[in-house]
């Protein structure tokens, strides 16, 4: 590879990752609320694992997301996951699993920056009737599993990583995780089985904004040092700048060595955004309380 | 009466033989949910999830939307109460072919009320796409396997373990929504399920000796509750009907019987035995049926109401209740 391929590919990385703000952003101004921090921390992370850190194939689904057809059960066995936005499914392809769909907004903007769903599919976000859901469930684009409840999300991910290293499959499954939901009991339970049943073949990306709901995760419920709990852990941990695409990309090169691997990436909740500070310190959700902030975020908007 | 000692600890094996698709989960109670002889003879198909039910249930859904069957065994309570949010969310939503076998229902542990399932039936069945079975003896501990293998979504089973009583024909195996008519009669109505049903069978066959006519059903599957014929029998008795049930009054059998009866107009006496809405403690089995009035002497006590007759029937009227010891050799430990 030369260095100009290298570049390319960084270069895209990042034009993606400023299109998922553009879109995020523009549909926070549109709707006068959204999960806009979250595109502002994660951006890089979600762009580098579809472009870079992640096999995948191209969508196998239409671009623009079929109405919700109800729910799973015995009456509606033609009932189908977002993850044809992902690629096929297949032994040899990775898998992406979002275990906070509360970034689904997030995750739905890259699709479109992608090409894996066309802009209609975000303009139809939290809309009734649509699949395209304010909290991602399985039907939702981009995703396939059940993880609006925090913490539920690298748990069956485990469980699909068993099987298949049970099957012998050289896919791998990616988690993409936010750092509140290790105050969770359950993502400790779930660590601890992956070093235990040795499934290496699970890659958890981690977006350590320092945010959640409440406020800073700091203040909320301290999760730090959280590297060293999750090598306490038996997982094999990498710390890194989380807007570094480089550097993003470098661990899921790693050859597996019988531990989960663990990326933590360290981000900024107003990066690119940076007007978002004055919002400190609840980032959680940007809804606009006067109309001239509204403005100046649409001078923002207009200007990248 | 024949006694069975460890049927599941046999039967999972040799049913599981020729089904690679079927993996068994376990949260420190190997021995104690009879599972040791399967991880003995197929360790690559058993998981140790350790006391870590949450995990232990989302893992499992995780496995089953790979094609895997993963039979879940640890005690009723630390499934449905320990990670109730995560069946919700991760198997039963999904729809996904999770079997959860739940161990010690109601007074069968003297584990007290930690360990004591009393409303598993009620807050199981409340969930959709769930199926839910209670076993009655060695037969259905046995055929219940193949009943919860054959539906293609989760199913929560009220699983029996150590020293249990043959009471119906291993050629008559459990079916899903079949119920099992053990006695005919138009005076009235008795429905009973699980370990009620061996306690129901020793009073009404004093009771039919002394001219009283009961129609007997013992229930199985208790979601789906598609049983026309019980409403068809509760509309021709002649007093009501009578549920009995190891389980909270609120919820489970006796409940659903409410429902029914409401749902098809039938002005009916309906009268709950079981666990009248309260928590057990750690006592024995015998001691506690007593207690809480779920014995064949508390269903006698129901029916003379009932029918306003008194009986006199004494304890030595009624065939000897088989009594399992606490420190049995059937069991792992003393729970």
């Amino acid at each position: 590879m030369t260095s100009r391929q290298r570049d390319e590919w960084t270069s895209q990385v990042y034009r993606v990752a400023g299109g998922i703000r553009r879109r995020v952003l523009e549909h926070t101004i549109r709707n006068n609320g959204g999960y806009l921090s979250q595109a502002c921390s994660a951006a890089e992370i979600i762009a580098t694992l579809y472009l870079k850190a992640m096999k995948i194939g191209p969508a196998t689904v239409p671009p623009v997301p079929p109405p919700f057809a109800g729910v799973p059960g015995p009456g509606n066995p033609a009932y189908a996951s977002g993850a044809g936005y992902n690629g096929p499914q297949g032994p040899e392809w990775d898998r992406l699993i979002l275990s906070p769909s509360q970034y689904a907004l997030v995750l739905y903007a890259a699709l479109v920056e992608l090409g894996r769903m066309a802009p209609e599919g975000l303009a139809q976000f939290n809309r009734d009737g649509s699949t395209v859901e304010m909290i991602g469930a399985e039907h939702s684009p981009g995703m396939e599993l059940m993880t609006g409840s925090l913490g539920q999300g690298i748990s069956q991910a485990a469980g699909l990583a068993m099987a298949r290293k049970r099957r012998g499959d050289r896919g791998r499954v990616f988690v993409f995780m936010s750092d509140g939901e290790f105050q969770s009991g359950q993502v400790w339970e779930a660590i601890q089985a992956m070093a235990f049943h040795r499934l290496d073949n699970t890659v958890i990306y981690v977006d350590v904004n320092g945010q959640q709901c409440d406020g800073l995760v700091s203040q909320v419920m301290n999760i730090e040092p959280l590297d060293k709990r999750l090598k306490a852990f038996g997982a094999r941990v990498i710390r890194i700048d989380g807007h570094d695409v480089k550097a993003l990309a470098r661990p899921a090169g790693l050859k597996p060595d019988g531990r989960p691997l663990v990326v933590l990436a360290d981000t900024d909740p107003c990066r690119g955004i940076e007007l978002l500070a004055g919002r400190r310190p609840k980032l959680h959700y940007t809804r606009f309380e006067r109309e001239t902030e509204r403005e100046a975020f649409r001078s923002l908007l207009d200007s990248l | 009466m024949e006694i069975l000692s460890k049927v599941h600890y046999h039967n999972l094996v040799k049913w599981a033989q020729d089904k690679p698709d079927v993996l068994v989960l376990s949260a420190d109670l190997t021995g104690s949910t009879e599972i040791d002889l399967f991880r003995d003879t197929y360790p690559e198909r058993f998981l140790s999830m350790g006391i870590a039910e949450q995990n232990m249930l989302s893992f499992a859904g995780g496995l089953a939307r790979e094609g895997y069957c993963p039979l879940v065994h640890t005690f009723a309570v630390f499934i449905y109460r320990r990670a109730y949010d995560q069946i919700a969310v991760s198997v039963a939503y999904p729809h996904l072919p999770v079997k959860m076998f739940g161990f010690l229902p109601g007074i069968m542990t003297p584990g007290g009320a930690t360990h004591q399932a009393i409303e598993d039936i009620s807050i199981m069945r409340s969930l959709p796409n769930m199926t839910v079975l209670e076993c009655g003896d060695a037969t259905e501990v046995e055929s219940v396997m193949d009943v919860a293998y054959g539906v293609r979504g989760p199913v929560y089973v009220r699983m029996l373990r150590g020293e249990i009583p043959r009471l119906f024909d291993p050629s008559e195996p459990m079916a899903l929504g079949r119920t099992r008519t053990l006695s005919q009669g138009h005076d009235l109505v008795v429905l009973s399920s699980g370990i009620c049903t061996e306690e129901a069978l020793r009073a009404l066959r004093v009771l039919q000796k002394r001219g009283l006519a009961v129609k007997h059903i013992h229930v199985s599957t208790l979601k789906p509750f598609a049983h026309p014929e019980i409403i068809e029998s509760i509309a021709e008795a002649r007093y009501g009907v009578i549920s009995m049930e190891n389980h909270s009054i609120i919820g489970g059998l006796g409940t659903i019987v409410a429902e029914q009866m409401a749902g098809a107009g039938l002005g009916k006496k309906l009268v709950r035995i079981g666990i009248k809405d309260t928590f057990l403690h750690g006592a024995s089995r015998p001691y506690l049926a007593r207690e809480y009035g779920l014995d064949a002497q508390a269903l006698i006590e129901a029916i003379e109401k009932l029918v306003g007759e008194r009986f006199n029937i004494g304890e030595a009227d009624l065939e000897q209740i088989h009594l399992t010891p606490v420190h049995s050799s059937a069991k792992a430990e003393a729970l």
